[in-house]
């Protein structure tokens, strides 16, 4: 895995503050076992079956399995959840969700309080990384970590821009250290 | 009037020679005495007069601010590190510089529009007079220019009335910009409130502009039967000399085809467009064809088949002139504000310029007399036309499968790439050669080249994808129907009353540019899904371009489908950019005409009614430019809720309700004067939805307002549960805050909503006579 962090659209400059790199998966596991209050959101593109993507929608239902971290699905992703028989925690637009989770005194889907770490993956690109920098800017309690397998600078943290064989073999390594299947 | 320094008015005048009464004079102008309703509080409003609306759609609908990067680089202060709670050496912080981005947009989305106003009137003025009425659909309209009416508060019937009304644009335009200089301005919701005003200022600019053009040009006149037109690359017949026009100011195209009927060539020279001039050349002339909107500016040019092309302003290419000059095809620069470098030479003879054009002297010139282009353009291109023999840059498959071989797979066209199309990949195939995954791209592309200009190699990746497409796209043809203008009172009266009480079940705008994140093909299915389901679909722009852009199994597009009247399950061209404000206009006339509000000058009362009662949802699915962001503004103002394609989440703010915080969606009942929780209705004002599915169950939840009667409330709760069911899988999860009594519920999806009444501990409320605004309680005491 490289630990090279450029944007991967190539003028999507961010800084000076840029998402730390995460160069093993099991730093990535190791951030989710910490959190408190974790939420994964999962945009569309996990639903998708190419070449380029592989279907990452499969390896957050793992995910869940393997965390119980509540799974947000933006746009018409639930459909493929639920064509599965897995029913995330919600279904909302990323912008509804960012909207919340930029709010300090939202106490989540559960009303227990608000998320300490927001995963994020399945976004367009441009859409996600506007996101994640209206979070970095104004929800400064709140950690997240961009799972896409893009370098995204407005993450706390981020993979870099990786190849699908490591991506995929990055979350078989996460989801083993979570204790998952 | 704020506008004017000086009024004098006189209750009666006894003079020598007569008695006078009722004389109101300003300076400059004599005041319209004969307009019996009452003038309202805001004529001609300064940037804070609606300050206080404004705030109380800030206050429900909070700014989400999503900026590019941390930084403020307007002044040599800066850099400026904003993140965090910093704050820049000016003392802004990132929510305010966020929204002075915001304000700065839609600054220059309302400055185009109404320069564009502007030049259009100078024009018309110096060529027809100051007293050419204004007709914008004869008997069919007496409440013309709605928005003019609503926001300056006077009623324009020459040339010349438009300018007061102009005026007042331009002066908001530079009272907002100014706010945007470092050390003005310093709170974001202030900032959020010039834009919605330069927003409302961009609304009469463009309307000034459409009602300039539909008048004395002769476009179609409210006609829900205008002509269809054709559209696509193979619309035209391209063997004959073709001049492609592109932009947005129409004045010279005109020439061109004034030229061609003086001097009966109509027929013998094809004229084709792109963008907004393009649909409004077929509103003054049917010869004239559409090849498609912004995007296809580069695959048009470098298929070769322009033998000559002037272009004016807005939205074009700004290496337009260099890639004309690839395929040896003259230019003519018609608008200041779009010189390309080129020498002026509106004063030089037409014959030396045709002689400099013809014999490739010059790649371009610069005319502004848009008659001398006419003449330049139509005698140029017949002579040009046989020497260029319709020469192309486009290669042959053998040079894309050598650059496909030769490709070293570095991946900075796919990361230049705005959609990320797999051009590595279709490069790979190529290499084998098989095109199919660049027909594919093609397709999907924007249009951009951005792929072409990262290309260490120096591939013409773009040029590629057209190659690959081109079996397909030369040969397309599609109908649109041609820009209709505004909508009659006649069909207001008659939708009027069902558009408020929710009968009918919505109007959807949509509306735009054409950055889409996958094609065409988007913007067709959601008209289609809507006007199946009878609600008013309205179109303008490159969207109305798009939306001709698919057939169905019988080769038909949907505006051979679909009626063209503002009526139930229509599908409406209103026109170019400039024409949006028809769609405002509607919503305004609604106000009018069904409900009989007094509209001169009274813009708070009657936004308040619409954010209330009129169930209106835009959508520009592909918006990219400042314009666009101004447009949408104008609609915010009024309460309309607008929502962007993926793309639009980089205009860097939404404004968003919070479902979850019922205390927001309290209305004031004005029967009785007691708040009334309504349900978030609508849930916000600008958002972006994610994919096309989700921008049609969002458009069927947005349509829903307070004052829907159950009868109403039901159908559209119809839709957005089935859009829900069929495009998400399942029901939604909000359904029990938009039913506020059994009746409801709509009566085939009784059981599962009871149900979830039940889970959800639902309780009924009451339907209000719906206002956020205090003054308009009629009990006292």
């Amino acid at each position: 895995m490289s630990a090279k962090a450029e944007p991967w659209q190539t003028a999507e400059i961010a800084g000076p503050k840029k998402a730390l790199v995460i160069t093993k998966p099991e730093v990535a596991a190791a951030m989710i076992k910490r959190a408190k209050r974790p939420i994964l959101i999962v945009g569309h593109l996990s639903t998708k079956t190419d070449s380029d993507t592989g279907k990452m929608i499969d390896y957050t239902i793992r995910l869940n399995k393997a965390t119980g971290i509540p799974v947000v699905a933006t746009a018409h992703t639930i459909r493929e959840f639920v064509k599965q028989g897995f029913q995330p925690a919600a279904q909302m637009s990323a912008m509804d969700i960012g909207n919340r989770l930029k709010d300090p005194t939202w106490n989540g889907l559960d009303g227990k309080g608000p998320y300490d770490v927001a995963l994020f993956m399945g976004l367009p690109y441009y859409m996600e990384f506007v996101i994640l920098s209206g979070l970095k800017h104004f929800a400064t309690n709140l950690k997240t970590i961009s799972l896409d397998k893009y370098y995204d600078p407005h993450a706390s943290w981020s993979f870099p821009n990786l190849k699908v064989e490591e991506w995929t073999q990055s979350f078989e390594t996460i989801i083993k250290k979570l204790g998952g299947n | 009037m704020a506008k004017k320094g000086l009024v004098v008015k006189v209750k009666e005048l006894k003079t020598n020679i007569a008695v006078v009464k009722g004389l109101e004079v300003s300076i400059g102008k004599i005041v319209d005495d004969t307009w019996e309703e009452p003038e309202g509080p805001t004529p001609f409003p300064s940037m804070t007069d609606l300050r206080d609306w404004d705030f109380k759609l800030l206050q429900r609908y909070k700014p989400f601010y999503l900026p590019f990067c941390d930084v403020c680089c307007l002044c040599t202060f800066g850099k400026c590190d904003l993140s965090g709670d910093k704050r820049g050496a000016c003392g802004l912080n990132m929510a305010a510089q966020s929204s002075r981005i915001v304000l700065l947009a839609c600054c220059i989305g309302a400055a185009t529009h109404t320069a564009h106003a502007r030049h259009l009137i100078h024009h018309l003025i110096e060529k027809h007079g100051r007293n050419f009425p204004l007709d914008q659909g004869g008997l069919n309209i007496d409440i013309e220019a709605p928005v003019t009416r609503l926001v300056c508060g006077i009623r324009p019937k020459t040339l010349k009335d438009l300018e007061d009304a102009v005026e007042w644009a331009e002066e908001q335009v530079t009272h907002c910009l100014s706010a945007t200089h470092t050390g003005q301005e310093g709170s974001n919701l202030d900032f959020e409130s010039k834009a919605f005003h330069v927003g409302m200022a961009d609304q009469v600019g463009m309307e000034i502009a459409d009602l300039a053009q539909i008048s004395v040009y002769n476009f179609p006149k409210a006609d829900p039967e205008a002509p269809l037109v054709e559209l696509g690359f193979g619309a035209a017949d391209v063997k004959k000399p073709t001049i492609l026009v592109i932009g947005h100011n129409v004045p010279s195209s005109v020439g061109i085809i004034d030229y061609l009927t003086k001097k009966k060539l109509l027929g013998k020279v094809e004229v084709v467009g792109i963008c907004c001039t393009a649909i409004d050349l077929t509103r003054y002339s049917t010869a004239a064809k559409i090849v498609g909107p912004i995007s296809w500016q580069l695959k048009y040019i470098r298929s070769g088949l322009a033998d000559l092309i002037v272009v004016d302003e807005q939205c074009i290419r700004a290496d337009a002139l260099e890639e004309a000059q690839k395929v040896k095809t003259p230019v003519i620069a018609s608008s200041p504000k779009n010189c390309l470098g080129l020498e002026n030479s509106t004063d030089k003879p037409a014959n030396e310029l045709i002689s400099k054009l013809v014999e490739g002297k010059v790649p371009g010139v610069l005319i502004f007399d848009p008659e001398k282009v006419g003449e330049v353009a139509v005698e140029s291109v017949m002579a040009v036309a046989p020497k260029r023999n319709k020469f192309s840059i486009i290669p042959e498959i053998d040079e894309i499968i050598a650059a496909g071989k030769a490709c070293s797979g570095c991946n900075e066209c796919i990361r230049a790439c705005p959609n990320n199309q797999p051009i590595p990949e279709a490069m790979k195939a190529a290499a084998e050669g098989n095109l199919k995954p660049f027909a594919e791209i093609f397709d999907n592309c924007v249009g951009c080249a951005r792929c072409d200009s990262a290309c260490p190699k120096d591939f013409p990746l773009h040029s590629f994808m057209i190659k690959a497409g081109e079996d397909k796209s030369l040969s397309e043809k599609f109908m649109m129907r041609s820009g209709r203008g505004a909508i009659q009172d006649i069909e207001i009266r008659n939708v009027g009353g069902p558009i408020v009480l929710g009968e009918i079940p919505g109007i959807v705008a949509l509306v735009g540019c054409a950055n889409y994140p996958d094609g065409n093909e988007a913007v067709a299915e959601i008209a289609e899904e809507f006007a199946k389901r009878r609600y008013i679909v309205v179109l303008s722009g490159c969207a109305a371009m798009s939306a001709a852009m698919v057939k169905d199994e019988e080769g038909k597009t949907i505006y051979e489908k679909y009626p063209g009247g503002f009526e139930a399950g229509g599908v409406l061209n209103v026109g170019s950019c400039v024409a949006n404000p028809h769609i405002a206009g509607a919503a305004i006339k609604v106000a009018s005409i069904f409900a009989k509000r007094n509209i001169r000058a009274n813009y708070e009362e009657i936004a308040d009614y619409i954010h209330n009662r009129v169930g209106a949802v835009g959508l520009a699915w592909g918006a990219m430019s400042q314009k666009a962001a101004s447009i949408a503004a104008g609609f915010w103002r009024l309460g309309v809720p607008v929502i962007v394609g993926p793309h639009g989440s980089k205009y860097r703010r939404m404004l968003l309700g919070r479902k979850d915080k019922k205390e927001d969606w309290y209305v004031y009942d004005a029967r009785t004067g007691d708040k009334v929780y309504t349900g978030p209705t609508p849930e916000h004002l600008f958002t972006t939805a994610e994919t096309k599915e989700e921008a049609i169950v969002m458009i069927a939840k947005l349509c829903m307002r307070p004052n829907d009667t159950t009868k109403g409330r039901s159908m559209k709760l119809t839709h957005y549960i089935d859009l829900h069911k069929r495009y998400y899988g399942v029901m939604p999860d909000d359904v029990h805050l938009y039913v506020r009594n059994k009746m409801d519920i709509p009566i085939t999806m009784k059981p599962e909503v009871l149900k979830i009444l039940e889970e959800k501990n639902w309780k009924e409320t009451r339907i209000p006579d719906p206002t956020l605004l205090k003054r308009m309680i009629r009990k006292r005491g």
